[in-house]
């Protein structure tokens, strides 16, 4: 009896959809990747463009238009806050919100490891399809390919996007003019956070949480309070400091933060303080920069403050005239002093997004 | 300890009013004073904080010997790169250690050539690897000082008790108070008072200084590592420096107890003996290294490998060991933000997070360069 009980959950369990693995004939380009798009791509996108099933998506677009792409890598492939598949659209959103576009049309590219779970899949395209949903743009042009066991790390997605860029706007990470307010959409260091918290076994007892969301709308507002917004980024990998030496550089001009004027929270920082991490260098996945004319910036911060994703923003420093023939930012410390904030060196925390 | 609580040490008022009675402090000595901060955990959050370039004029601070990676002797990283290139070997390391360049390559390199090098958080990851690998050797090297030391002795003692034979430890540690002494026979150094590291001493305790105190009269105040530490720490020394006093005196009073840690300290000594030690910048310093003891000789890299490193030397042009020892500064370097940066290290204090030279390209270039 009791035998044949295990038999018999045994038996229930191998056939349950929690076992289904993906298999390099998923990628063969015969029936079973047929199976694949229909059940899982077909299903979570569906769109009128997708639906089609031709080579390419045909768009009509008209006016100026930001086109981008990005790679995601990031290991775990779950953390707190997103998934890889969430991290992946917001990625290449974020990219054309940084532009000031709008962004429409996302490509997606999986290169997927044999053997990953089929419900991993499915819940990563399911995240994937949330965010573009949030996001209001439409996965219309996609590609899987699967790949031997250990010539990749589960799943590997690059998306391509589209937006369209309104008349009159001019944003660029070579905008930043002297006397421009610096603003940061909130606190910063959390996707970095939540990473590094699910690597290595750490255990905080608190749960880190990425930020990972995407900004179209929070540009839009920011677009609409005011027509003199000069440069936006989001501080990716290389997090605030990387972000702001950048712009810096591209724009020509020094840049200075008050190191007491930057949000955190609490448990990011005192994550920080145990593992001897700078926040400023942590990677923000829906979090972004904005320099912006000083007359404008209590207008934009409030549209920005009215948003849920800019609910803690706030002025963190300003822009300077280059005070030598290389550009630089500076922090202002609590003892008054100016300290040099460089660019983050080496493999700070690889594959984090 | 609640954050909130921590940030009472960092809050601008606070900070401020320390300053202002640290200047009053300072103008009262009427002279110029020298203190050493020893530990790099110290240089980075005074160079962080900006607190170099807001103190009195007549005080100095003087980087020291606190960096566990930048001490740590190139004829040590060499030796345990020849290990990690061994067959069957998985060399694992603290993360700073890995960009090191020693004479002929750094570890990073030696990764690029074959060898298995695993960055680790602590002892316990390398553990769980010689659980998980047992055909395989894991090397673990052990640098630092006693701050790190007791966790090591630790793992060393798990590994004996359990029967973990794979597990190996090249002990390359350093005692902190020795290394003192031995900067104090420094005639050049000239230093007049010691910011005495907080965490080592939550080890060895603060009697551990009584030597500096009692014969080279200079005083010592154990300090922790937010600025409100480090400024009263400094009004301390300044205080005994007026009146010509020397002793040993704690700041950093929640961190520190007044006989350190004896269960920690107890474990080092169960596993660990005295020898030897050479350091980067100061030579060999009797006594100064922990050995690993011959109950424990089957977890001992040194004996159970016998490699040939060759001639270790440092680098062509590299003041590290200057640095070091107090006797310059990163801006007197010719390579310092030219051929040697962060992403370009050509010495170890340009490396690890904690070194000198790392801290004040990091926070000070914009005085320096």
């Amino acid at each position: 009896m009791f035998l044949f009980l295990r038999l018999e959950i045994t038996f229930m369990v191998s056939n349950s959809n929690n076992d289904r693995r993906i298999l390099l004939a998923h990628g063969s380009g015969g029936r079973m990747t047929q199976e694949l798009i229909e059940e899982v791509f077909g299903t979570a996108f569906a769109n009128p463009f997708l639906d089609r099933m031709d080579d390419a998506a045909s768009l009509d677009l008209t006016g100026r238009i930001a086109f981008t792409i990005d790679s995601h890598v990031v290991s775990p492939i779950f953390f707190p806050g997103g998934d890889i598949g969430r991290l992946s659209l917001t990625g290449t959103v974020n990219d054309l919100a940084m532009m000031g576009a709008r962004p429409l049309y996302i490509s997606a590219g999986f290169i997927i490891e044999e053997g990953l779970p089929f419900q991993d899949l499915q819940t990563i395209v399911s995240s994937m399809q949330q965010a573009a949903a949030e996001a209001d743009v439409e996965v219309v042009a996609g590609d899987t390919k699967v790949v031997e066991r250990g010539a990749a790390d589960g799943i590997f997605i690059t998306t391509s996007g589209v937006g369209s860029i309104p008349a009159g706007i001019q944003i660029s990470a070579s905008g930043a003019r002297p006397g421009d307010a610096v603003i940061v959409s909130g606190t910063i260091g959390d996707h970095g956070a939540a990473i590094i918290s699910r690597r290595g076994g750490m255990d905080f007892n608190v749960e880190l949480t990425s930020d990972c969301a995407p900004l179209g709308g929070l540009v839009a507002d920011m677009l609409a309070a005011s027509s003199e917004i000069h440069a936006l980024r989001d501080p990716t990998r290389g997090g605030v400091a990387a972000t702001l030496n950048e712009i810096a550089a591209a724009s020509g001009v020094d840049i200075e933060i008050g190191e007491d004027l930057i949000p955190f929270q609490g448990e990011v920082r005192a994550a920080c303080e145990l593992l001897g991490l700078d926040p400023l260098f942590l990677a923000n996945e829906g979090k972004l920069v904005a320099f912006v004319a000083q007359a404008d910036a209590a207008r934009v911060l409030d549209a920005m403050r009215r948003h849920p994703l800019g609910a803690d923003a706030c002025i963190v420093g300003s822009v300077a005239a280059a005070e030598r023939d290389h550009c630089r930012v500076f922090a202002r410390t609590v003892l008054g002093s100016r300290r040099i904030l460089s660019m983050p060196s080496g493999e700070q925390l690889p594959r984090i997004c | 300890m609640p954050l909130s609580f921590l940030d009472d040490f960092r809050r601008g008022d606070h900070v401020r009013a320390l300053m202002n009675r640290l200047e009053k402090s300072a103008a009262a000595l009427e002279r110029p004073v020298r203190i050493m901060e020893v530990c790099g955990t110290h240089t980075m959050a005074i160079s962080r904080h900006g607190i170099r370039q807001a103190l009195p004029p007549n005080l100095k601070l003087i980087s020291g010997p606190g960096c566990p990676v930048c001490v740590t002797a190139n004829s040590d990283i060499d030796t345990f790169i020849e290990m990690a290139l061994l067959p069957g070997v998985i060399a694992t390391t603290f993360g700073d250690m890995l960009r090191v360049p020693g004479t002929r390559m750094g570890l990073a390199e030696a990764r690029g050539r074959g060898a298995r090098v695993q960055i680790v958080y602590s002892t316990l990851d390398a553990l769980r690897l010689a659980r998980e690998n047992p055909e395989s050797k894991i090397i673990f090297f052990g640098i630092g000082f006693e701050t790190t030391a007791p966790t090591i002795a630790a793992a060393i003692a798990e590994a004996s008790s359990s029967g973990l034979d794979n597990f190996l430890v090249l002990s390359a540690h350093k005692t902190v108070p020795r290394a003192l002494t031995a900067l104090c026979s420094t005639p050049e150094l000239a230093v007049d008072a010691f910011l005495c590291p907080g965490h080592v001493t939550a080890m060895i305790g603060p009697h551990a200084y009584d030597a500096v105190v009692a014969d080279y009269g200079l005083p010592c105040v154990i300090a922790g590592f937010e600025p409100a530490d480090i400024l009263q720490s400094l009004i301390m020394l300044c205080g005994q420096l007026a009146v010509g006093r020397a002793e040993v005196a704690l700041q950093y009073t929640r961190g520190v107890r007044p006989d350190g840690n004896p269960t920690a300290m107890a474990l080092l000594h169960q596993v660990f003996s005295p020898c030897d030690a050479e350091w980067r910048g100061l030579g060999v310093i009797p006594g100064s290294g922990l050995a690993i003891r011959d109950e424990f000789a089957a977890h001992d890299a040194a004996r159970h490998f016998q490699v040939d490193a060759g001639y270790s030397h440092e680098p062509r042009g590299c003041l590290c060991g200057a640095i070091l020892t107090g006797l310059k500064t990163p801006g007197e370097c010719g390579l310092f933000g030219k051929a040697c940066t962060p992403d370009h290290p050509v010495g170890p204090c340009m490396v690890s997070s904690e070194g000198t030279c790392a801290a004040y390209y990091l926070y000070e270039t914009n005085d320096v360069l």
